[in-house]
């Protein structure tokens, strides 16, 4: 992370950075402490907000992390990187006296950072339980599993086929919002409750699936989904077109300067909020021209409104109700991506508008049209249920229809935030233990 | 603009904004600028003649409220440390120069007639409208026996007042200290003394509260501390109270009062006035913000006054004769909570304000759309206010008079037989 000078001036500078005393307490206490509220109740792991804040407002910020981290063990993830618009601040009561909603999510992180990033202990582990559970993977939904298990005695590694556990809050998050180093700092703060990451060992190739249900009590499978498939247009397997996802990794884990675009022109394609992050890191990287490219109009985008309005406010130029048809090259380079424009009729269907044809000239085209499901994984898990669009089923506690096997985040959802996947691994978990112990 | 020119106890000034005894008027420098800022008069700090006076380095601490800085202060700074012939001096400069400001001056000195008449004399001679009898400080000049110490004793407020009146050519007002059990007591004191007035409130004794990492009690001297005198707007409603006691006294109702304690704004000045002070003095704020806040004051006052078509003398006292003793009160006068429902936000805090600090008297409900609904049970309501001062939105819950057939009854009619009681909740 860069000093403090440099962090105001640089493109990748916080998008909710982080709150001096005074501020915090100044917003703190414009906090109603609603009873019932509004903002726990649409946190999908039930934070008790008012209480964390009126705790700020007190200067007792171990209280509070502990109120917030011990509902949501990735909370100095989630100050950062949950779309606090939607979620808690979206219900704050203030919005009816047509006020700014409390800034719950930077409070959070006023509350949380110092614990995490100062890796302070604020939990302990209870007694070992002589009880072990493998976790397929080392994201959100693993990690929220994970620590519950371990704090209630249990043995838990976590398997993880990448170098760096977290998943896409490591790898696949605008680095303006959750940074490399300070996802790694915050797993390494989960770790000391006993939760033990593998890396480079991916479950099926460099360990064997069965051994997982012979060596352990249960199982815990958050691989979350795959990465983004090739469109099916001419000319994507040329230098320059890539998996939008794989771009921002690349940007997160080497230094910003050899990621650069400056001067390049660069095509988006897809709707949905990581087409977001990759717009707006592109032009953050010093893109001369970003556009994204959305076969449908702005009402059927899947990114949330205000993630819109930070790729426009970046410069993002959307072009919309176009679909990409295929990807200009020179010397196997790419020098343009040639558009259809498309019409919408009144059920949702989409056609494509006779020669309209145009081109964007661009140096790059990042694709973020969905990720693909681990399919020929769950093949290899005898009995597992899977939905016609390739999503493990699961019930509210997470479980599956193979025994032992417990699931959540993206593998099941098929995409959501992770705040939810934190919750559904935390519900595993109970789950679990429940079952076990139950057994006992 | 309402002409908010007064006299306080023959005291003249062109508005009733007087700066108190105190940091502000340690220097002609100080008593020049806010004169020039507006306001219209000022109290000199403290002038003594004996002991030299040296103070702590730390002086002043806060108590700061949900993020609110200086809701309360204190301090244990001494009188003014500077010689006395410069403060003469530049007392007589700054009266040069501002003929229509008042300059009234604080004085303390040790008990004897002579040093007594020796400053009195000396101030009227540095052009004094008025003098000031300090009897109210309650730190470190209290050791030495001077300040609250005559304040908290009757007989030598009276004894030291006689004193100064026996040469004073210029209006005398005496500074009490509200650490007393009953304020009444010295102010009665004081006018049979010969005093023209009195100010009214000094600081309250205090502690301010410690430093959490060092255990050290605020503020901090190398570690100590000592007790100090607490005002800031915290204090106001012990002020209040304090002057409606001296003017709904019969004995001392007609004594000229200048009100003092937590004045920040122009509403507080409205309040001093309508119970009967005459001027108000201003010290906290202007520590806070400044001369410049002399502006709103003013304006503040004139607005409200000119909205009413009112003087600044028909404000005075105004509220007096509605200060009685809680057995004079109506028992009959039923009122209850009524919420606005197209206001309410659903923060549910009348709720549970009701629920754990009151009556138990509102429903609460989560609806189908998420929102939290509240209801006042009128069964069970006693009127007590308290959701309409939790409530975070205007005109959302107010209290409204529920009129019955039952004539006004106070306690005193209904332990003389002379009253029947309405009908009330009743909590099992």
């Amino acid at each position: 992370m860069a000093d403090e000078a440099g962090l105001r001036i640089s493109p990748f500078a916080d998008y909710k950075p982080l709150m001096d005393r005074g501020a915090a307490l100044v917003e703190a206490n414009r906090c109603l402490n609603c009873y019932d509220a509004p903002c726990t109740r649409a946190c999908p792991t039930s934070i008790d907000v008012p209480s964390f804040i009126k705790k700020i407002a007190h200067d007792n910020l171990r209280g509070s992390a502990r109120v917030i981290l011990e509902a949501n063990i990735l909370g100095a993830s989630c100050a950062r990187v949950c779309p606090t618009e939607e979620l808690c601040e979206g219900a704050c009561v203030l919005h009816d006296l047509h006020e700014e909603p409390i800034q719950i999510g930077r409070l959070q992180r006023y509350a949380t950072d110092p614990v995490v990033l100062g890796q302070k202990p604020l939990f302990q582990s209870a007694p070992p339980n002589g009880r072990r559970v493998a976790c397929i993977g080392a994201g959100p939904a693993s990690l929220g599993c994970a620590a519950e298990l371990a704090q209630l005695g249990y043995e838990v590694v976590a398997f993880e086929k990448a170098s760096e556990p977290g998943g896409l809050n490591t790898y696949g998050i605008a680095d303006y919002k959750m940074d490399y180093a300070t996802a790694l700092a915050e797993i390494a703060w989960v770790k000391e409750l006993g939760v033990n990451v593998q890396c480079n060992t991916e479950v099926g190739k460099d360990i064997p699936l069965a051994s997982l249900f012979e060596d352990f009590d249960a199982v815990f499978m958050g691989v979350g989904l795959d990465g983004v498939s090739a469109i099916g247009i001419p000319g994507e397997d040329l230098e320059g077109s890539q998996d939008a996802l794989d771009f921002i990794a690349e940007l997160k884990t080497r230094p910003k300067e050899e990621v650069s675009l400056k001067g390049l022109s660069v095509a988006v394609i897809g709707g949905g909020n990581t087409a977001i992050d990759a717009v707006t890191q592109a032009s953050r990287l010093g893109a001369e021209r970003v556009y994204l490219v959305y076969r449908r109009t702005r009402e059927r985008m899947g990114a949330y409104a205000h993630e819109q309005e930070l790729a426009r406010r970046d410069g993002g130029i959307f072009v919309l109700e176009a679909a990409p048809a295929e990807i200009l090259g020179e010397y196997g380079r790419v020098i343009g991506l040639k558009c259809q424009k498309t019409r919408s009729d009144a059920q949702g269907g989409l056609e494509p508008v006779p020669g309209s044809d145009f081109v964007l000239e661009v140096d790059r085209v990042f694709r973020a049209t969905g990720q693909a499901k681990h399919r020929a994984f769950f093949e290899q898990l005898e009995g597992l249920e899977v939905d016609d669009r390739g999503r493990v089923i699961a019930d509210e506690d997470g479980r599956t229809s193979v025994e032992r096997l417990w699931t959540g985040g993206d593998c099941v959802s098929g995409g959501q935030e992770v705040v939810n996947a934190v919750a559904e691994g935390k519900r595993a978990a109970q789950s679990i233990h429940q079952t076990l112990e139950g057994a006992r | 603009m309402a002409d908010l020119s007064c006299t306080t106890a023959g005291i003249k000034s062109p508005n009733p904004f007087w700066l108190a005894s105190a940091p502000p008027t340690n220097t002609g420098y100080q008593v020049a600028n806010a004169f020039e800022a507006g306001w219209g008069g000022a109290v000199w700090k403290t002038l003594t003649d004996g002991q030299p006076i040296v103070n702590t380095w730390s002086r002043y601490g806060a108590l700061d409220y949900n993020g609110v800085k200086m809701m309360g202060f204190n301090n244990i700074e001494l009188i003014t440390d500077r010689p006395l012939d410069v403060n003469l001096r530049e007392i007589y400069e700054v009266k040069k120069r501002f003929p229509n400001n008042a300059i009234i001056v604080s004085l303390m000195v040790e008990a004897t007639r002579e040093a007594w008449h020796d400053i009195v004399k000396k101030s009227q001679d540095a052009g004094a409208d008025g003098l000031e009898l300090n009897f109210g400080c309650p730190h470190g000049m209290s050791e030495r026996g001077m300040g609250s110490a005559v304040g908290q004793v009757p007989e030598y407020t009276r004894q030291i007042t006689e004193w100064v009146q026996e040469v004073a050519s210029v209006p005398v007002l005496v500074k009490l200290t509200p650490n007393v059990a009953d304020v009444r007591y010295p102010a009665r004191a004081a006018l049979e003394g010969g005093a023209d007035g009195v100010s009214l409130i000094n600081t309250i004794n205090s502690i301010i509260g410690l430093d959490l990492d060092t255990l050290a009690p605020r503020p901090t001297v190398a570690g100590w501390s000592s007790h100090g005198g607490y005002c800031g707007p915290a204090v106001k409603p012990i002020a209040l109270n304090m002057v409606s006691q001296i003017a709904t006294d019969p004995q001392t109702a007609h004594l000229p009062i200048s009100g003092i304690g937590g004045v920040s704004n122009w509403k507080d000045a409205v309040e001093f006035i309508a119970l009967g002070a005459s001027s108000v003095q201003v010290c906290t704020a202007v520590m806070h913000y400044g001369f410049r806040i002399i502006e709103d004051l003013c304006d503040g006052v004139s607005n409200f006054l000119d909205e009413r078509g009112m003087t600044l003398d028909e404000l005075r006292g105004a509220s007096v004769e509605r200060i009685h003793e809680w057995k004079e009160l109506d028992l009959n006068y039923v009122i209850n909570a009524r919420i606005d429902q197209d206001k309410c936000i659903g923060c549910g805090l009348c709720y549970t304000a009701c629920e754990d600090g009151a009556h138990q008297a509102i429903f609460s409900e989560r609806r189908a759309d998420g929102r939290t609904y509240v209801e006042v049970k009128p069964d069970a309501c006693v009127g007590c206010n308290l959701c309409s001062l939790v409530c975070p939105v205007d005109g959302c819950i107010e209290m409204v008079e529920i009129p019955n057939d039952f004539e006004r009854c106070s306690w005193e009619d209904v332990t003389s037989g002379n009253g029947t009681l309405a009908p009330r909740p009743v909590h099992d």
